[in-house]
């Protein structure tokens, strides 16, 4: 399949894992059989990593959970510079994602806990107290507007008249 | 009383798409493949900026031509997309929609009497807006035969010694056709010989998905003789901001200037700055838009053709014509049909013109999920004719 061809069919896999392989096929003009090929190569190569599901828990009850984003500073070591501690980081079940950053902190981690006391908990004595870990400066996030690219409650009725030349 | 409607508007049918708008208009569960405007709202970098110009009170008349920086960035956008170069002071103006631009066109360039060639099918204002500039539209048909191109052949037969200008529209509203420049050469000959002036609607020449949109006015000797039209609804998704423009010879843009400023002065000026961002920030909002519209394209004309209609791959613009004389009914019929049996709405394609006869129109300028749900139904639809 040709470059162009890969990145749109990932383009359109990213806004909606749930397209079809025949549905994919047409909109992108390939053979069917192409489509489920490349697709299999890309899981294969971990460029398709998952399928996730994008959802606003604040609409579902019963799933209060609260969100944070950890701004860390760190002290790189010898040879394996930020990888090695980003590592000790990632492997938290808690933790939901870790970027290494340009600016004032080095890491920006985001963690997710059923209470506001259990992330303070996770900082205090699981993150802070790693050798090289410097500083943190957490961040409860209130209220999510978008994500991903998504707007969580959009306005966006079709607006247009029903028929018109 | 006396009548008080002019003779000319008393012989101006009413619009074809009525019944159909009124039929759709007073059902619920509607999905309409009927509406000829981007589903997309106007990019938010576009509303952000003419908001901002209004902010800060921009809110006066411009330059009857329009404002000097949107024609400098139509001038370049021009030049750059589709190697067309025109003077911008003299030779450009801004106007209310593309539809005012073929309006005042028609209007500068007839007398009474001159007979205009319509390419058909085609946008449903040319034949009235003819009528009401005094002149005589004279249908020239294309049909699935020529894929809606237009012919040498086709528009020889048309041709007469009263035949003053010829207007034209691609990609085709409603069909999808476009034309290579191939495909023009035999008929700028004709063109050439017969001295006509051409109208040429590019309003969906971004709107072209299998190669670069090709301009009449690029035609070796055609940009002396040709108007080249266009706008900003469809390619940057700004149909209610009414801006559009003419490009053409100095002679013809300063009459059409003339009938601008006695009627409409200028294009309002919220608009024009919004096009101004659309032409220097817009690229990338817009290539996003056509990669979805070519998407989706895709996806229906192959599912047309799965569920029993013949359905050619339309090359630009955002409507599929497939064929549905299969059905054995008349398009008026199936229309109808559809809408109240299966609640999709589309459009006759004879509204456009008798070369639409046998076929609708399709605009698949609407989500991915409504286009997979019509067709569901179109489908269904369809199985009790076979």
């Amino acid at each position: 399949m040709k470059k162009e061809k890969v990145i749109e069919m990932l383009t359109l896999l990213e806004q909606n894992g749930r397209h079809s392989y025949d549905k994919l096929a047409m909109m992108l003009d390939l053979p069917e059989e192409e489509v489920k090929q490349t697709i299999a190569e890309l899981e294969k190569d971990k460029v398709i990593l998952r399928y996730p599901t994008l959802i606003d828990w604040d609409k579902i009850q019963g799933n209060d959970l609260v969100t944070a984003m950890i701004d860390v500073k760190v002290t790189p070591q010898r040879d394996v510079g930020f990888d090695e501690i980003a590592e000790r980081i990632y492997r938290f079940p808690e933790v939901r994602s870790v970027y290494l950053m340009s600016g004032a902190y080095d890491l920006s981690v985001t963690i997710e806990g059923k209470t506001i006391r259990e992330v303070a908990f996770f900082v205090s004595q699981k993150l802070s107290t790693l050798d090289t870990v410097v500083s943190t400066a957490t961040h409860f996030i209130l209220k999510t507007y978008k994500h991903d690219g998504v707007v969580f409650n959009p306005r966006d009725d079709d607006r247009r008249m029903v028929v018109t030349p | 009383m006396r009548n008080r409607l002019s003779k000319t508007i008393q012989e101006i049918p009413p619009s074809g798409i009525r019944k159909y708008f009124d039929l759709a208009s007073t059902m619920e569960n509607v999905i309409s493949l009927g509406v000829g405007e981007p589903d997309f709202v106007t990019p938010w970098s576009i509303r952000e900026a003419s908001i901002s110009t209004m902010e800060r009170g921009y809110t006066t008349y411009t330059s009857n031509s329009g404002l000097p920086e949107l024609r400098y960035e139509i001038g370049k956008y021009l030049a750059e997309s589709f190697q067309v170069h025109y003077d911008d002071k003299k030779e450009m103006i801004v106007t209310v929609g593309a539809s005012e631009a073929i309006d005042i066109a028609l209007r500068a360039i007839l007398d009474p009497g001159d007979e205009v060639l319509i390419i058909e099918p085609c946008y449903v204002s040319y034949d009235p807006t003819v009528k009401l500039a005094g002149g005589v539209p004279v249908s020239v048909t294309t049909d699935m035969s020529t894929k809606f191109k237009i012919t040498a052949d086709i528009l020889r037969e048309k041709i007469t010694s009263k035949s003053k200008a010829i207007i034209f529209c691609y990609p085709n509203n409603p069909t999808g056709a476009t034309m290579t420049k191939e495909d023009w050469l035999p008929i700028i000959e004709l063109i050439k010989e017969h001295d006509l002036i051409v109208l040429s609607d590019e309003i969906y020449g971004e709107l072209s998905y299998d190669q670069h949109h090709f301009s009449a006015a690029s035609l070796p000797g055609m940009k002396d003789r040709t108007i080249l039209i266009s706008g900003f609804s469809k390619a940057f998704a700004m149909t209610g901001w009414r801006i559009g423009y003419a490009c053409g010879p100095e002679d013809i843009i300063q009459a059409m200037l003339k009938i601008h400023q006695y009627t409409m002065l200028c294009a309002p000026i919220m608009g024009q700055w919004a096009a101004v961002e659309a032409l220097r920030n817009g690229q990338k909002a817009k290539d996003d838009m056509v990669a979805s519209y070519r998407q989706r394209r895709n996806y229906v004309t192959k599912m047309f053709n799965q569920i029993g209609l013949e359905c050619l791959m339309p090359e630009g613009a955002f409507y599929a014509f497939p064929s549905i004389t299969a059905t054995g009914l008349t398009a008026d019929q199936f229309a109808e049909q559809l809408i109240k049996e299966a609640q999709v709405a589309v459009v006759p394609g004879d509204v456009f013109g008798i070369g639409g006869k046998g076929h609708i129109r399709c605009s698949y300028a609407t989500s991915m999920e409504n286009l997979e749900k019509a067709i569901e139904r179109m489908g269904k639809f369809v199985e009790q004719y076979k």
